[in-house]
């Protein structure tokens, strides 16, 4: 194992003319927690775009575990091992609870087309096990009386939750999350502040956050980065970069 | 609990599996006309193209406009096969070999039209598919080998094609519903539903997306060849853009993501066109396609119109109660909230989310399909 789980090496991009991001070189350590933060449209999701091969970036490359993943399609990427929420919830939601999480699965056990189009017996051993698998994951989320239902029926906190589930269901080394804060109310903060610490203790996760509730990023990450207008403005321990009189400038503006 | 369950995924195979013993009892017996025969035959395979198709537009979310196409590629090169081994064997060991030829020839389509599918979406796709039928179409009527404008000429398999005909369409129906109900069938659908985060779960879209136009090809391929078997004559003309819209038609009638709601309207919609056309002679044809049409206004009417909601409401809930009782033995589903009706269940529209979307794009998402709630244990 590398020293560092993530490891971005002058990652930019830029679209036509606009610079969206450069510059960006972040140093993770294994089951750290690590916020990504920064005023709007300073280039935060653009970084989880190019982490997972939505996006290819115009410079510079990315290491995960110190393989080199720049250039990689969003499924093999996947695949490596970089797992991600997103800012607008994007469940499968005309699937239930536990389908959202077995579709994270499908990767897992191998188990061809024709063999489930054919119901061999392997097609059954590839369900059984994992709809076990499914079931332990929600329930350490608290999901499982909810496995039946669609997942668009869900409340919105738990919407939040799920999406974090399914991310994990690929068995990530590195878990990306965008905004998992973005609509809670404080309460609901608070514990999904418990969530996501619960995760990196439980599953040795690595986690990269981006957030903009400061009480979260504070309670939370070790380390930070401010990302703004595209390059960073600041890295370090979280205490110190928050007091960082450029930092209190890019937010609250002048 | 766990054969209340199994019930509801047989109730395909009960449906098709009982018409089938009833009109073999009705056929042995004497009953059962000529006219009557090749109409079965051809709801036999009007099932296995609406079934199909329902793996394309209901289950992967793409909307296909080519379903016939890739029917006339199975007619017609599965039509030259049966034709051709037909006075060598004898009619049913002709028929066995073109069929899974014919199959494999619409598949290699399929492959060939899912390509661009991996790039396009929504309506640019469609159009790519339409254009496509209408070009196999051309291409085959201008070929010399297969008769030309006049058509290829074929052998009447005779009237036991409907057992044919039926059999496959429980193959079909079988393997969709394997397909759907297993880890595959959930990535299909989880790229239905949202393309993007489906790839970022490492689902791999160009797989399942070609694969997915592959098998629909296939069967409709194999319901070309029946079709072969059903007719003298194999006629170009009949694998129009018309007809792929008639097939459209079956599954968005019986609710798109639907299997036995494909299975009926497609019998339905067969039964009734070749019986209007049979009984409208001379003039009065042209009125068929009229009450073709009043019947899907009606079905539509009936399942948006505002003023007509108490009334599905009510009926809606009553079907709900017996469907239950039916499938679950009095027993009370464990999902406590309130049950629409069968029909409201249907989706409306095919998402289209943008391939390229950034993270800002809202998604489209069916209304209030509700699907995935059966769980296998």
């Amino acid at each position: 194992m590398s020293e560092f789980m993530l490891e971005t090496q002058n990652l930019g991009i830029s679209f036509g003319g606009l610079k969206a991001a450069q510059d960006v070189n972040l140093k993770i350590k294994p089951k750290e927690l690590y916020g990504l933060i920064g005023p709007n449209g300073a280039g935060k999701t653009t970084v989880f775009n190019m982490l997972t091969g939505v996006y290819l970036p115009t410079t510079g490359r990315f290491f995960l575990d110190g393989e080199d993943l720049t250039g990689k399609s969003t499924v093999e990427i996947s695949r490596h091992g970089i797992s991600r929420t997103f800012q607008n919830i994007r469940l499968f939601t005309n699937l239930s609870v536990i389908d959202n999480v077995l579709v994270g699965m499908t990767n897992r056990l191998p188990c061809n087309m024709f063999e489930s189009m054919f119901r061999l017996p392997r097609h059954f051993r590839t369900e059984k096990e994992l709809r076990a698998a499914a079931r332990e994951l929600l329930n350490v989320f608290g999901l499982d009386e909810e496995r039946r239902s669609l997942a668009s029926n869900l409340p919105y906190g738990k919407q939040r939750k799920l999406e974090i589930a399914r991310a994990l269901a690929t068995q990530p080394k590195l878990l990306l999350l965008d905004e998992p804060a973005a609509g809670m109310n404080p309460h609901e903060t608070a514990e999904l502040t418990e969530t996501i610490r619960f995760v990196r203790d439980h599953f040795d996760m690595t986690v990269l956050l981006i957030e903009h509730d400061m009480s979260l990023v504070s309670g939370l990450c070790d380390r930070v980065t401010v990302l703004n207008f595209g390059t960073t403005l600041a890295q370090g321990e979280t205490s110190e970069v928050l007091h960082n009189p450029e930092v209190v400038r890019a937010y609250l503006g002048d | 609990m766990k054969k209340n369950i199994r019930l509801k995924h047989y109730i395909n195979y009960l449906i098709l599996g009982l018409a089938l013993v009833l009109f073999i009892a009705l056929d042995l017996l004497g009953v059962l006309k000529r006219s009557d025969a090749n109409l079965l035959a051809q709801v036999g395979y009007s099932v296995i193209l609406a079934v199909s198709l329902n793996l394309v537009v209901g289950f992967l979310g793409e909307l296909s406009l080519g379903h016939a196409g890739f029917m006339c590629v199975g007619a017609y090169v599965g039509g030259l096969v049966y034709i051709m081994l037909e006075p060598q064997l004898n009619k049913l060991g002709a028929i066995l070999v073109a069929l899974p030829i014919g199959g494999i020839a619409a598949a290699l389509f399929g492959l060939l039209i899912g390509l661009p599918a991996l790039r396009l979406k929504g309506d640019y796709l469609a159009i790519v598919t339409l254009a496509f039928g209408e070009i196999v179409r051309t291409v085959i009527r201008n070929q010399d080998i297969f008769g030309g404008t006049r058509g290829l000429e074929s052998v009447r398999f005779g009237n036991r094609l409907y057992i044919l005909a039926f059999l496959l369409a429980i193959l079909t129906v079988f393997i969709s519903q394997n397909l759907r109900r297993s880890k595959h069938g959930r990535a299909i659908q989880a790229i239905r539903d949202n393309e993007i985060a489906a790839r970022a779960m490492g689902v791999n879209v160009t797989y399942y997306k070609l694969v997915v136009f592959a098998v629909a090809a296939f069967f409709a391929g194999v319901a070309g060849v029946l079709y072969a078997g059903s007719t003298s004559v194999i006629r170009s003309d009949n694998f129009s853009f018309n007809y792929s819209i008639n097939i459209l038609v079956m599954v968005v009638l019986g609710g798109m993501g639907s299997i036995t709601g494909s299975i009926i309207s497609a019998a339905a919609l067969t039964y009734i066109t070749v019986k209007l056309t049979i009984s409208l002679s001379g003039d009065m044809a042209a009125i068929e396609p009229m009450v073709y049409a009043l019947i899907l206004i009606l079905a539509v009417m009936w399942n948006n119109a505002p003023f007509l909601r108490p009334v599905r409401e009510k009926l809606g809930a009553k079907l709900e109660a017996l469907r239950q009782r039916i499938l679950h033995c009095g027993e009370v589903p464990e999902d406590n909230s309130p049950e629409i009706a069968a029909w409201d269940k249907v989706p409306t529209k095919i998402p289209m989310d943008a391939i390229l979307s950034t993270d800002f794009t809202v998604d489209h998402s069916f209304d209030a399909d509700r699907r995935g709630k059966e769980e296998e244990q």
